[in-house]
């Protein structure tokens, strides 16, 4: 018999949600944005908004001053957070009071750096206390994250791994292996907000991908309209937005606006 | 035990920190590579191209109205500034562009500070027929006016970064950017012993060529060890490429050079070891030392020279360092600029202003050299690309 040392994966209020998505024969949408970008206040509210709108679970992104595996769009919204000197300790405040009113899935897409500065032990422990269910790292590979995977195992906040086009089969296996929550394929070899192409090649990457695991496979990286959403959604167990939305979020200068955003977004939650 | 380690560790530092997009492309590289090292006709091929498009081995010159001057050591200068190019970069060039054949890709891109990597890299793609894109931060598109022109001649498109600082950081994380776009047929010739695994290592060994020369020639003139090698610390492949050979040779002290541009103590720097902000931290791919802020922002660098201007050091220095074998010093723009002016009338060899700060460490240092010590210094880069930037300096009020 073996013994592992390493602690069992828990489940949290992500798999709880694809588990009863999946029941009613449903799919995930999850749109993303750039914590505070413009300002948290504003975050606060959209997320709520959004949720109301048919968000099944939200991403949040962490801002960093080097993101490498962002496009112009994310990467800006980034520098527009950071000037209003939004940090992660900020956001995780931020998830604790949301949490006072939403148990919507909550998702941390952050580089490493922040996080290795706040501490890896102490990131971990704030995330699960504040309610954060999981967490993507663009820049962490499987091969560096056993550390990630213990803390996150210890804490159950998920560590969800990405998956792209170049990843060969093989080492899909073994990220497979190791992901908790879901598997983030990225749809297209580029950063985020490139224009998708080719939605047959990634359904046929999800198909196949289906085959080595278990949890849930989320689609994202240039999904931007209800057309592109409606055809992942066939072969995904979910679909994330962000650039798209991002920069609508950017444009918004009224309530009115506000109104016409959130109806775009009941749009692409009909078409998954 | 050999350094790095098989997961590309320097001990803590190091490390394949990079989109699982890329991963795929840094391990074809870590195997092209670990085959390539070992190939005998890799390894002819680039010997006789360091030879004979290079023109390597670069004299070790001994500066003898320099060592008058400073009094006591005899000072012997590494002359990198003779390479073709005019910098020590196209040693890792050539090596990267060989690969690159080998590993069947149509296209390179790179990223460049000063210009001096961007002109090597366009060089080695005009001499091996392949494409290529240089990004480069609009800042120091401004202060390297000529490089750009140089790297337009030799057939490369300049790319010009907008984003962030303006300078060397967002020219590689755009660069990793494109390179995760087409990383099928794209190679991504990093200048500096930085970025993923294997990235620190190779460049490392392409670049040591500097130390085994030195070290032959010095042991023919003196018949001994040098006492003291220097050399200035950007990202830091001239100064690994110089200290390497030398590192089980514990009688021999290592200085590296950053740059402290207008003091460390204005903040306005890029001396990742030599301020009380230092800390560990991930950028680019690599886990090293770095500037940043509580919140793990990379913090903003200057220096008067752009090939040092940067926020990070290469992990295989975070680790000498804390094993003390490398210490690590810095010098102010001002002392640069002053030592430009010395070399360049002393002994009639204008220096790159990167290797001017590990000139003005010497000046510094001088006082304590006993007699007859053996000092040799890495003079990385020629200063033809910066007499602009000095001129227009020395004309405004």
């Amino acid at each position: 018999m073996i013994h592992s040392k390493r602690p069992q994966a828990r489940t949290n209020r992500i798999d709880r949600t694809f588990q009863q998505l999946s029941t009613c024969g449903r799919k995930a949408f999850i749109p993303y944005l750039m914590a505070g970008d413009p300002t948290l206040a504003r975050t606060r509210q959209l997320v709520l908004e959004m949720e109301k709108a048919g968000a099944d679970l939200i991403e949040l992104g962490v801002p960093f001053s080097d993101p490498v595996a962002d496009g112009p769009v994310i990467a800006r919204a980034g520098e527009r957070a950071l000037k209003q000197a939004v940090s992660l300790k900020a956001i995780l405040q931020l998830v604790r009071d949301l949490r006072q009113e939403t148990s919507i899935p909550i998702i941390l897409m952050t580089y490493c750096n922040p996080v290795l500065a706040l501490g890896e032990g102490a990131f971990f422990r704030e995330a699960e206390s504040v309610g954060v269910d999981g967490v993507v790292v663009p820049d962490l590979p499987h091969e560096e994250a056993s550390d990630f995977l213990t803390l996150g195992r210890t804490h159950n906040v998920h560590l969800i791994f990405l998956i792209a086009p170049t990843t060969p089969l093989h080492r899909a296996r073994a990220i497979a292996k190791k992901a908790t929550g879901f598997i983030y394929y990225v749809s297209l070899t580029g950063v985020t907000g490139a224009k998708l192409s080719g939605i047959d090649a990634t359904s046929r990457r999800v198909r196949a991908l289906r085959e080595e695991t278990h949890l849930p496979v989320v689609v994202g990286f240039g999904i931007s309209t209800a057309d592109e959403a409606r055809a992942v959604a066939e072969v995904a167990d979910g679909i994330i937005v962000g650039s798209a939305i991002v920069n609508r979020v950017y444009d918004i200068a009224s309530h009115r606006e506000t109104a016409d955003f959130m109806q775009w977004l009941k749009g692409i939650k009909a078409a998954v | 035990m050999p350094l790095p380690n098989r997961h590309g560790r320097f001990g803590p530092y190091g490390g394949q920190y990079v989109p699982e997009t890329l991963m795929p492309a840094i391990q074809e590289l870590e195997s092209a590579y670990h085959v390539a090292r070992r190939d005998p006709t890799f390894r002819r091929a680039l010997s006789i191209s360091l030879k004979a498009y290079v023109g390597r081995p670069t004299p070790l010159y001994f500066a003898k109205r320099l060592s008058g001057y400073l009094g006591k050591g005899k000072i012997y200068l590494k002359r990198e500034d003779l390479c073709h190019t005019g910098a020590h970069k196209i040693n890792n060039t050539l090596g990267q562009i060989l690969l690159a054949k080998q590993m069947g890709k149509s296209r390179v891109i790179a990223e460049t500070g000063a210009g001096q990597h961007g002109v090597a890299t366009a060089a080695a793609a005009a001499w091996q027929g392949l494409t290529c894109e240089i990004y480069m931060g609009t800042e120091d598109m401004a202060r390297q006016a000529l490089n750009v022109t140089r790297m337009t001649l030799l057939g490369a498109r300049v790319i010009g970064v907008d984003t962030g600082s303006r300078t060397l950081k967002d020219a590689i994380s755009e660069a990793m950017r494109d390179w995760t776009a087409n990383v099928r047929n794209t190679h991504y010739i990093l200048g500096s012993v930085l970025g993923p695994h294997p990235y620190p290592m190779m460049i490392r060994d392409f670049q040591s060529v500097i130390g085994r020369e030195a070290k032959k020639e010095i042991l023919r003139i003196e018949g001994r060890l040098p006492d003291c090698l220097i050399a200035c610390v950007g990202g830091g492949s001239n100064a690994i490429g110089l200290f390497y050979p030398f590192l089980s040779d514990l009688s021999v002290k290592m200085i590296g050079v950053e740059a402290g541009g207008l003091g460390v103590e204005t903040g306005k720097h890029a001396a990742r070891f030599t301020t009380g902000t230092t800390s560990v931290g991930v950028l680019h791919g690599t886990k090293t030392a770095l500037l940043q802020d509580e919140n793990g922002q990379i913090l903003p660098t200057h220096s008067i020279s752009a090939g040092l201007d940067y926020a990070a050091v290469g992990p295989e220095h975070s680790f000498y360092r804390d094993q003390k074998r490398i210490t690590y010093a810095s010098v102010t723009d001002h002392e640069a600029l002053s030592a430009f002016k010395l070399l360049s009338k002393i002994e009639g060899i204008l220096p790159a202003l990167e290797s001017a700060h590990a000139v003005a460490h010497l000046v510094r240092i001088a006082p304590t050299l006993k007699d007859g010590e053996i000092v040799i210094l890495n003079l990385s880069g020629r200063g033809d690309k910066d007499v602009d930037q000095i001129a227009r300096k020395e004309t405004s009020p």
